[in-house]
């Protein structure tokens, strides 16, 4: 099966979900008209990045107008948005909706949220607590948003629950100037695992990411599809505003595990066995409790 | 080998520019006022506004003092040559004689700090005319030692230099096409006679950036730096001005009262909504 998919390399407004709103109809429409049956947005693109106190004023419950409006414009083309989802127990959620014909397909809430350096997400946001393939009219895919995929079990768990296909919404910042190449060294890493990720697994990997700036913080673009063999069937600018298309070939994925069969060969009872054991083996946090639990002990004798 | 200062130039330009750019339009204005002081920071800054915004949308002010070394205005109207940007200046010996006629005993620091504030709100009644925002001229180096008059050359609503240290300004500033008798020259806040930066500081720019770079960048420790050939008490010195500097790159202490405090738990980006 092949189908085309396209990526949303947009601006956001900050804290704006009206213009952002408006945004995403007008790349809807775009995609539409380039023949695109997929369409990417970035992480966090329907609100803006860093919110932090606005984050409860721009959540959506999933049964609020907004995304109504959202599932409507799915029609055509499927997409997956990036927002704040707001749950019922008021939780808010760094979030990605995939949508398909007219329906929310699936969510992914973000599990791991980065709170050090520049980063505050945790003070902020719920974190998710499952990482889950589903299955789509283009095949079984995952939604793993920016910081998931610097997490190598994220990308094991996707391909060895069936996706063919990983999609990372990304709100990635520009940092660290080099001599080496022409783009920032956050650039670089990203382009690192996404085509190793890609190859390994022998899936599409299909990032997209945001530009413009933020209180000065700059986000670096270079949203891409990179197919199992490793190569770029699509690139976006870095530092700029763009709207990329490739196609995604899933007979590739076919051919590269046929080649490496890496996913057949993976022992998943040797894994789990392995995790099973590391984490009953005692770490220093354990034994301070386990110390505790004994002094408690002893005060009641 | 000690880690290096990069210095890719042609990513720096463009990530500035389009910082500026950005910055500037999605406040909903599409102009900058710099203060142009003859020295590299000012020129490099200015010029990239230009690439940025277009020299019609750049108004460079240059505010002599009477002390002030002529070679200073000379050097600023040749990046106003160079760069085609609208320019005014405003010669601000009238109002710091008028105010230290009534101070006299006042030394050199307090009069070049009431300078540097003085042309601040001559920059920020010139955006106002003008519906521009005032462009920084900091750069990494002075921000992290201090070396900046508070509410003075460091006031600013965006700054494109303010990572960057001054080795850093330096390449840039060539590559951007900065007067090259303007990137060679010692540099000097110009404040009094003769005065230059390095002397007052008691090191170099290029000796203190590659510490800097080392500490403040890749987290150095202080074995490490000493392990890496910085003396002591060079690190030390570094160090204790960073510190004590730590006020002027902070907003003013307020006493907590409310369950949102500015700042503390009232937490929003600047670019609210923007």
């Amino acid at each position: 099966m092949t189908f085309r998919v396209g990526i949303a390399q947009i601006n956001p407004r900050l804290g704006d979900l009206k213009a952002n709103l408006a945004l995403y109809e007008e790349k809807i429409r775009q995609g539409e008209k380039a023949g695109v049956d997929l369409l990417l947005f970035p992480e966090l693109s329907l609100t803006g990045y860093f919110l932090r106190d606005m984050v409860p004023n721009v959540a959506l419950k999933l049964a609020s107008p907004e995304i109504e409006r959202l599932k409507k414009l799915s029609r055509k083309t499927s997409f997956v948005a990036g927002l704040v989802e707001e749950s019922s127990d008021y939780r808010f959620y760094n979030a990605a909706v995939y949508f398909e014909a007219g329906e929310i397909r699936h969510v992914h809430r973000k599990v791991y949220l980065p709170t050090y350096g520049m980063f505050d997400e945790q003070r902020y946001f719920a974190r998710g607590d499952r990482v889950r393939a589903f299955d789509s009219k283009f095949g079984r895919a995952a939604v793993l948003i920016c910081e998931d995929l610097w997490h190598p079990s994220t990308a094991y768990l996707a391909a060895l629950d069936g996706a063919a296909v990983v999609l990372c919404p990304s709100t990635s910042p520009l940092r660290g100037i080099t001599d080496q190449q022409p783009q920032d060294d956050n650039a670089r890493y990203w382009e690192l695992i996404n085509q190793a990720y890609a190859e390994t697994y022998g899936m599409f990997v299909i990032y997209g990411n945001r530009v413009g700036f933020e209180d000065g913080v700059g986000f670096w673009g270079g949203s891409e599809i990179v197919a199992p063999s490793g190569r770029r069937t699509a690139k976006a600018k870095y530092y700029d505003e763009d709207f990329v298309v490739g196609e995604v070939n899933l007979d590739l994925v076919r051919r590269k595990r046929t080649m490496a069969p890496l996913l057949r060969d993976e022992d998943l009872d040797l894994t789990i066995n392995e995790l099973m054991r590391i984490r009953e083996r005692p770490s220093e946090v354990k034994k301070t409790k386990v110390k505790s639990k004994k002094a408690k002990g002893k005060k009641k004798r | 080998m000690m880690a290096q200062i990069p210095t890719n130039v042609t990513l720096l330009r463009q990530i500035l520019v389009s910082f500026i750019r950005n910055e500037v339009e999605k406040v909903g204005v599409h102009r900058v006022v710099v203060g142009l002081s003859g020295g590299v920071d000012s020129a490099l800054s200015a010029m990239l506004a230009v690439e940025a915004l277009g020299p019609n949308n750049v108004l460079a002010v240059m505010m002599p003092y009477k002390g002030s070394n002529p070679e200073s205005l000379a050097h600023a109207e040749l990046v106003v040559e160079k760069s085609s940007v609208e320019a005014l200046t405003v010669d601000i010996t009238p109002e710091i004689d008028a105010y230290f006629e009534r101070f006299p005993d006042a030394d050199a620091k307090r009069r070049g700090n009431k300078m540097a504030r003085e042309r601040m709100t001559i920059l920020y009644d010139h955006s106002a005319r003008w519906n521009a925002l005032v462009l920084g001229t900091s750069n990494k180096t002075e921000l992290l030692l201090g070396y900046g008059t508070l509410y003075g050359d460091m006031a600013s609503a965006i700054n494109p230099l303010g990572d960057l240290y001054k080795t850093q300004v330096w390449a840039l500033a060539g590559a951007v096409g900065v007067p090259e008798v303007i990137v060679q020259k010692r540099p000097s806040a110009d404040l009094w006679a003769g005065q230059t930066d390095e002397a007052e500081l008691g090191f170099s720019y290029r000796e203190v950036d590659k510490l800097l770079y080392l500490m403040v960048d890749l987290r150095y420790s202080r074995p490490e730096l000493v392990a890496a050939g910085f003396a002591a008490g060079f690190i030390d010195e570094v160090v204790l001005r960073i510190m004590n500097s730590q006020f002027k790159r902070r907003l003013p202490v307020i006493a907590k009262v409310s369950h949102r405090t500015i700042d503390r738990d009232f937490r929003y980006a600047r670019d609210w909504g923007k």
